[in-house]
């Protein structure tokens, strides 16, 4: 543990690199010193990349934004895991005293045929927009913000809308999904709004719409493993899934379009 | 928001005819396996069974509807699984579970299926037409499918081949059942878990009782 301070970690780190869309890609070993448990675990990517720089290196080039989890930009497969081991958190959350002085860290970017890797870490989540642009809305203008009762809303509605509500698009439930299905993020989307009355009159013909583009930029389908609910740094929940199958079966029978 | 695509060829839709196709294969099997419980009342029981089903113009209606369930279901499990393998062409380096989201069964799902189809073939060649024997319940000539039953399994090898299917069997609907109640949207907080159990213990009712019955078998020594 050469150069650390007292309590400092030292770390192998295998990170994927890949100098652009085109490229193969591989990883490469780096070998970092002086990281601080109380570290994010993005900090720690820059402390990677200073290293790189100042050794004439080309940086890791990594998603990231509002570093406070809730932009869902810092996508990373963390020894295995999206966002790393620590449930409910996302990459830029979780810190690095969950990790161990002298660990071996693989650092992957999201691997899906719909997530094409752009450079390195950094994955083109387009996809995700495409389904929001099929039927993520609701067509009337709302107008401004009507009094707080006007439309009445049952408390349960309420909070399942909100806990739909809380996904921030950052595709862990894809990454993390052994058939890279976006079923998590499309029925957490689908419900939000099926849940509410201004949303719940367009369901069914928005479910086939979204679920038809989900299918067409070739994300997989769900076998029921749950393995997104348990990777989703919001804690999505499978339930979602079920409401958006119920909301499809709707559709596909009663729905013209 | 519209969609041309035939339903049936939508993600979903192959889930749910997954789904539907899969719990009336499940109905089907329990079926199967509570007729066979009359092997435990006797040669006589399980012949009369047996021509009953036989016998009945219907059986090729039901026949002719069981083949278009198994087909549909190893069709639409052809398709999904290539669907899923093809959805993330480069593999991960390390790919860690949670250990909070799938099981055994639920990752296992296309290999115990298809070990399922294979042993059906086996199965349905080494009973259903299997060696021919006649007998007489009551007056009536009919099949002595309890002579082929017990020879069959007389022979330890197609025990062991027997065992080793059923409990895959088994495996395959405890995730399956509840799989097939997901899939179709059959989602109530209040019920799902009750649901789960629920696959769980059917899943054991199928590998327990069908290999107790060709243990029973076994053990009458071809008689
Ligand atoms: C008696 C035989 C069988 C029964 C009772 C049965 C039952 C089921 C059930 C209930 C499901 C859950 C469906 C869902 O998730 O919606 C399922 C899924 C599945 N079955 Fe079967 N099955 C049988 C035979 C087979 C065979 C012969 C194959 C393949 C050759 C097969 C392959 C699969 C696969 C791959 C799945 C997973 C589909 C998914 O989760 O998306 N099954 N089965
Ligand atoms: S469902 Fe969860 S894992 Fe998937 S995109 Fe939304 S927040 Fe991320
Ligand atoms: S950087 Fe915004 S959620 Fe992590």
């Amino acid at each position: 543990m050469s150069g650390n301070k007292a309590g400092s970690m030292s770390l192998n780190l295998k990170v994927w690199r890949q100098k652009n869309a085109k490229d193969k890609g591989a990883m490469v070993d780096y070998k970092l010193d002086g990281i601080s448990p109380d570290m994010s675990f993005l900090e720690m990517m820059d402390e990677l990349n200073t290293k790189l720089v100042k050794e004439k290196g080309d940086s890791i080039a990594f998603d990231h934004d509002c570093r406070e989890g809730i932009c869902g930009m810092c996508s990373m497969m963390i020894n295995g895991q999206a966002h790393g081991p620590e449930s409910q958190t996302t990459t830029c959350q979780l810190h690095m005293r969950k990790f161990k002085d002298g660990d071996t860290i693989v650092v992957e970017p999201w691997r899906a045929k719909a997530f094409p890797v752009l450079k390195d870490l950094m994955v083109d989540r387009g996809a995700f927009d495409q389904i929001i642009a099929a039927g993520g809305f609701i067509n009337v203008n709302t107008g401004n913000p009507q009094d707080a009762n006007a439309i009445l809303i049952g408390q349960e509605n309420a909070e399942l809308a909100m806990d739909a509500a809380a996904c921030i698009g950052c595709g862990a439930c894809v990454a993390s999904c052994k058939n890279a299905s976006a079923m998590l993020f499309v029925s957490a989307k689908i419900s939000q709004l099926a849940l509410l009355p201004q949303g719940e009159i367009e369901s069914e013909a928005r479910t086939q719409a979204m679920v038809a583009k989900m299918d067409e930029l070739g994300f997989g389908n769900c076998t029921n493993e749950a393995e997104c609910e348990a990777q989703c740094p919001k804690g999505i929940k499978i339930e979602n899934i079920a409401r958006m199958n119920r909301e499809w079966f709707k559709g596909a029978i009663g729905s013209r379009n | 928001m519209s969609s041309k695509k035939c339903s049936t060829s939508t993600s979903i839709g192959k889930k749910q005819i997954m789904g539907v196709t899969g719990l009336l294969l499940c109905g089907f099997v329990l079926t199967h396996l509570l007729g066979n419980l009359t092997l435990l009342i006797g040669s006589d029981a399980f012949n009369k069974y047996s021509h009953a089903l036989t016998s009945n113009p219907l059986i090729y209606v039901a026949e002719v509807g069981l083949l278009a369930l198994f087909l549909s279901h190893i069709v639409m499990a052809i398709k999904l699984t290539i669907e899923n393998k093809k959805a993330r062409p480069i593999a991960y380096h390390t790919y860690t579970k949670s250990g909070r989201g799938g099981d055994f069964a639920s990752k296992s799902m296309a290999i115990s299926g298809l070990i399922t189809l294979i042993f059906l073939i086996i199965h349905i060649t080494g009973l259903k037409f299997g060696t021919h024997y006649d007998t007489t319940v009551g007056g009536i000539e009919m099949r002595d499918i309890y002579k082929t039953t017990v020879e069959y399994f007389a022979d330890p090898i197609h025990v062991v081949i027997y065992l080793v299917a059923v409990i895959t069997l088994g495996v395959h609907v405890s995730h399956g059942f509840w799989s097939a109640f997901q899939s179709l949207g059959l989602n109530h907080p209040k019920y799902m878990s009750k649901i789960e159990l629920a696959s769980k213990l059917f899943g054991v009712v199928i590998a327990v009782g069908f290999s107790a019955l060709a243990i029973f078998c076994f053990t009458r020594g071809g008689h």
